[in-house]
């Protein structure tokens, strides 16, 4: 294609480009505020919700006076938030990782203490930490609560389908691996999480540090490998709602949003399953750590909770939320069942079988195992003989022009 | 043959634009997933345009990629004419060399060795922030430059060498002959360069992965980090909106650009008369000269 | 004067050399460094070392062999395709090439989900299958999906640079093959083939150089079930056990193959280093 173009006609075409991106760079605010947290982990203002970036924006505005810029990014797995923590080159002022991230956070020194009762003295508002619940505070990865807020809570659980799933056969880990459903499998496509189930199922702890245990439940995954369809994080809910795959392994929360594309979805928890909570953190880097800790007393308020919890369908540790009687109808009877069981000891729960944060030579063995799973079986024979073939018809190619192209240099 | 051609063009368009098809009908699915289609509705637009952060990475995307594509077609289009003029045989060569390496290196490869520099670097200035707009730029440019360059270069070499000389021989200072005389001839490799390197920054996803940082997110990374919950039917929206534009876009560029050739062809025939005209009339004096020739013999 | 002149726009290249200096030569040396160097910046050839088992033998294998299955697929699609654009009327070629350009401006994460709605067991697909009264066909999370993903995703890659040199292609020398006593196939295997080679070398570039190294698309359409080269690298930058050495290590052979098949099918075609880059 041939473009006539003056120069002048290109001159326009470059400075109406560089107005174009200067336009929409848009203008400075006073303060930014840098929140990091997971994808589609806050109201963000869908479905008539509340959009709580902006609210917190008018929040600062009508406190001091000053605008503010809040800078929201997400992430998609602990992994890549500690990646990009700990390599540095970036910084962060509110952050949302899970209780083992925290741990090992804390014991690099990433994270700093939150002041939260001192900020809001400062800026006059009322200190809202006293709302979580005593169950949610002191846990094993934050024994004084100074450098974590909880935000979320849930624990782990099989979500099937009732129409291709026996009643007899549910009730414990063993159904992720029972053959009957071959291909209708569904498994974590995050090794910490895929093992697991395995470490579970075995009855070791999920934070062991025996080798030999790490690698019997590789073993079992293994064995699990023939029969799943694949290794799934998102696409569980494309899969399970509409019928793809009839049993998964995902979270509680999670199981009600999918429930209401597909009512024949059934959930269950495992004897022994994890638990996690992910809380707010403000990193080591932040140059706004006030503005941070306001930010995260913001969180804790009961609207804003509220529309949280509506948005995430994860449990919340906040009492004004889960004793709100209009945020309990939204739910329904059952998923506050589901999320807030009764007489729960979460703390021993999420000592015994939430992730621990595990020395460089487990995490290592873990990753390596969980290559030698993806690998085994691989990509079929089938495939090979096929590439192969491709190869020698390239080879073959490749000498009958050099050979043609010797003959007609000697003929030359 | 022809209808063998037919159906073979239907086909790979067909399996081009099937994907595409699917964007399009989940974007008007009045349910929230995005594999059953549920009905039509209008849901979704509307979700988009209050999604924020949605639309900042938008934003962010299209200033990236404005400012990647126009750095790195100025820096490629100098560095083509540079390279076309270079007479050190090694020194072309080796130039293009590493030229071409951004385009034969994976980009996972060229990725993560920015990362690498980036990161020593920022740690050798005693920068905090260091990742963020200003190294997704430069990641952007490095990886554009190569494809501006092989769009211009051969726009340089088609050109005939005597004009900008024939220009400068007219009084013209070098830099009026190159703004007034080349700049025009090698513009649609210029463009060309320029909406490829466009093009190329905008979809990008891996580099961007692992050189961007905190404040400035854009379109894939945003859709990417969101693996643990699902992707909603609002990007798709979204994907369908950029869809028509881009339709729209480049049908009116074609419009255009066959107007201006119509133009040009026009031109070029009053030129063709021109030429017959003057030629009618040389051919004419040198009858007339021939006869007085044989006039005076 | 003369002398001046080209001085000045020969240094026109400078700013260009600088940033590549900068920004392509250094990084690689990082990625030397970080290859040659354990945790504590001491030197070891232990990563080197340690891709030479069998485990990461097998993942390049898998990687090669799906890249090079899916560029040839790519070739044998692009090639009639391209010559029949190029014999197009003037106008139609343009509409044939915007829309083959079209699907590049599409986010692929985004259209890497819709093939996996295309192709699922109870997705769009088998849905037609079915209601049509044949067989469904199981294809999500083998190979194939993911050979499917990376055809589409890189196929007009494939067809511009082919189609650029096609439609280059001196239409009198076609005739004058025709009339010195070719016929069509004659004329395609001895005329308008070699002289496409030079497209056809840079479309392989361009198709085969991204598709050994994707890593998003074997995940979504492979179902996770294999890992290939391009996942086990992300994962040493991003993953549970964080190893930029390891992962530095396998970029640098990475980027050694490729390379290596490069120079091999560069040196076998000679071509000019400009001629038949892809154009819009």
């Amino acid at each position: 294609m041939k473009i006539k173009l003056g120069s002048k006609k290109l001159a326009a075409f470059v400075f109406i480009a560089v107005l174009l991106a200067l336009t929409l760079s848009g203008c400075g605010a006073d303060n930014v505020l840098y929140v990091y947290n997971w994808g589609e982990y806050i109201s963000d203002g869908s479905e008539g919700s509340l959009n709580v970036e902006k609210a917190f924006e008018e929040y600062y505005f009508e406190l001091t006076g000053e605008t503010l810029d809040v800078r929201y990014t997400t992430y998609p797995s602990n992994e890549d938030l500690y990646a990009k923590i700990s390599g540095g080159g970036s910084e962060y002022d509110v952050i949302f990782p899970s209780d083992y991230m925290i741990e090992r956070m804390i014991s690099e020194g990433l994270l700093q203490k939150i002041n939260l009762e001192a900020v809001c003295e400062k800026y006059g508002v009322e200190c809202l930490y006293s709302y979580i619940d005593d169950n949610y505070k002191g846990l094993y990865y934050d024994p004084t609560d100074e450098y974590s807020v909880p935000y979320t809570y849930g624990r782990v659980g099989i979500i099937y389908n009732k129409e291709v799933v026996d009643e007899a056969d549910i009730g414990g880990w063993d159904l992720m691996w029972n053959e009957k459903y071959a291909g209708k499998i569904l498994q974590f496509n995050n090794s910490r999480d895929a093992f697991a189930t395995a470490l579970f199922k075995l009855g070791y702890s999920v934070n062991t540090t025996n080798e030999a245990e790490w690698r019997e439940a590789h073993d079992l995954l293994l064995q699990q490998k023939s029969i799943i369809q694949g290794y799934v994080m998102d696409e569980v809910f494309n899969k399970m709602e509409s019928g793809e795959a009839a049993i998964a392994p995902y979270y509680a929360g999670d199981y009600f949003i999918m429930r209401r594309a597909n009512e024949n979805l059934g959930f269950y928890y495992p004897e022994n399953t994890n638990i996690f909570v992910d809380a707010m953190c403000i990193p080591k880097g932040s140059r706004n750590p006030e503005i941070a800790a306001l930010f995260i007393n913001f969180m804790l308020s009961e609207e804003i909770a509220i529309e949280n919890a509506k948005y995430v369908f994860y449990a919340s540790p906040n009492s004004l939320v889960y004793n709100n009687a209009e945020y309990r109808e939204f739910m329904g009877e059952e998923a506050m069942e589901v999320l807030y069981p009764e007489n729960f000891d979460f703390s021993g729960e999420l000592a015994k079988n939430g992730f621990r944060n595990l020395d460089p030579e487990t995490l290592a063995l873990i990753s390596s195992l969980w290559e030698d799973l993806k690998i085994t079986g691989g990509i079929g024979t089938g495939v090979y003989v096929v590439g192969a073939v491709v190869i020698l018809v390239i080879i073959a190619g490749i000498t009958a022009l050099t050979i043609r192209k010797k003959r007609r240099a000697r003929y030359e | 043959m022809k209808i063998l051609s037919r159906i073979y063009l239907i086909l790979i368009f067909a399996f081009l634009y099937a994907p595409i098809a699917v964007m399009l009908l989940i974007s008007f699915n009045a349910g929230e997933s995005t594999t059953q289609f549920m009905g039509f509705s209008l849901r979704w637009y509307r979700e988009l345009f209050r999604d924020s952060a949605t639309l900042d990475a938008l934003r962010n995307t299209v200033i990236l990629s404005v400012s990647a594509a126009v750095i790195s077609t100025v820096i490629g289009t100098m560095a083509a004419v540079g390279i076309d003029r270079m007479r050190t045989r090694w020194l072309r060569r080796s130039v293009m060399i590493v030229t071409n390496v951004p385009m034969m290196n994976p980009d996972i490869v060229t990725g993560i060795s920015l990362m690498l520099l980036f990161v020593f670097a920022g740690r050798l200035m005693g920068l905090s922030k260091y990742l963020g707009f200003t190294t997704l730029l430069i990641a952007h440019i490095t990886f554009n430059l190569p494809y501006v360059i092989l769009s211009v270069l051969p726009k340089l070499k088609q050109m005939n060498k005597h004009i900008p000389e024939a220009a400068q021989d007219l009084g013209c200072t070098p830099l009026q002959s190159f703004f007034r005389v080349e700049l025009p001839c090698i513009a649609p490799g210029i463009i060309t360069g320029f909406i490829m390197a466009f093009t190329l920054s905008f979809d990008d996803f891996v580099i961007s992965n692992f050189t961007s940082g905190t404040s400035f997110e854009t379109l894939t990374i945003h859709i990417y980090s969101m693996i643990k919950k699902s992707v909603k039917p609002d990007i798709y929206a979204l994907s369908t909106l950029i869809f028509a534009t881009v339709l729209i876009m480049l049908f009116i560029y074609n419009f255009l650009e066959a107007r201006s050739e119509r133009i040009e062809r026009m031109k070029a025939n009053a030129d063709i008369k021109m030429e017959s005209n003057i030629r009618k009339l040389m051919r004419r004096r040198r009858d007339k000269s021939d006869a007085q020739k044989q006039g005076t013999r | 004067m003369s002398g001046k002149r080209s001085f000045w726009q020969r240094a026109a290249a400078a700013p260009h050399m600088v940033w590549s200096v900068l920004f392509i030569i250094a990084p690689l040396i990082f990625v030397l460094y970080y290859s040659f160097t354990d945790s504590q910046g001491n030197f070891t050839l232990d990563n080197i070392k340690s891709i030479f088992n069998q485990k990461y033998v097998v993942i390049f294998v898998n990687s090669v062999t799906l890249a090079v299955i899916a560029t040839l697929i790519c070739l044998v699609i692009a090639y009639p395709l391209a010559y029949i654009f190029s014999r197009m009327r003037e106008r139609w070629q343009k509409v044939a090439i915007l829309l083959t350009i079209l699907p590049l401006w599409m986010n692929f994460l985004i259209t890497t989900y819709s093939w996996m709605t295309l192709l699922e067991d109870t997705g769009v697909i088998n849905t037609i299958l079915k209601k049509i009264g044949l067989n469904p066909i199981h294809m999500i999370n083998t190979p194939g999906a993911v050979v499917v993903g990376m055809v589409f995703c890189f196929l007009p890659y494939m067809i511009l640079p082919i189609y650029s040199v096609m439609a280059g292609l001196d239409v009198q020398l076609i005739e004058a093959a025709a009339d010195l006593g070719c016929n069509s196939f004659k004329i395609l295997t001895k005329v308008i083939m070699p002289m496409s080679v030079s497209g056809v070398v840079s479309g392989i570039t361009m198709v085969f150089v991204p598709s050994i190294s994707t890593f998003f698309i074997s995940q979504k359409l492979g179902g996770g079930t294999f890992q290939l080269i391009g996942d086990t690298i992300e994962g040493y930058f991003t993953g549970t056990a964080i190893n930029y050495n390891v992962g530095a290590s396998l970029s640098l052979i990475l980027m050694i193959l490729i390379l290596i098949s490069m120079a091999i099918m560069n040196r076998y075609t000679d071509t000019e280093d400009t001629k038949g880059r892809p154009m819009l």
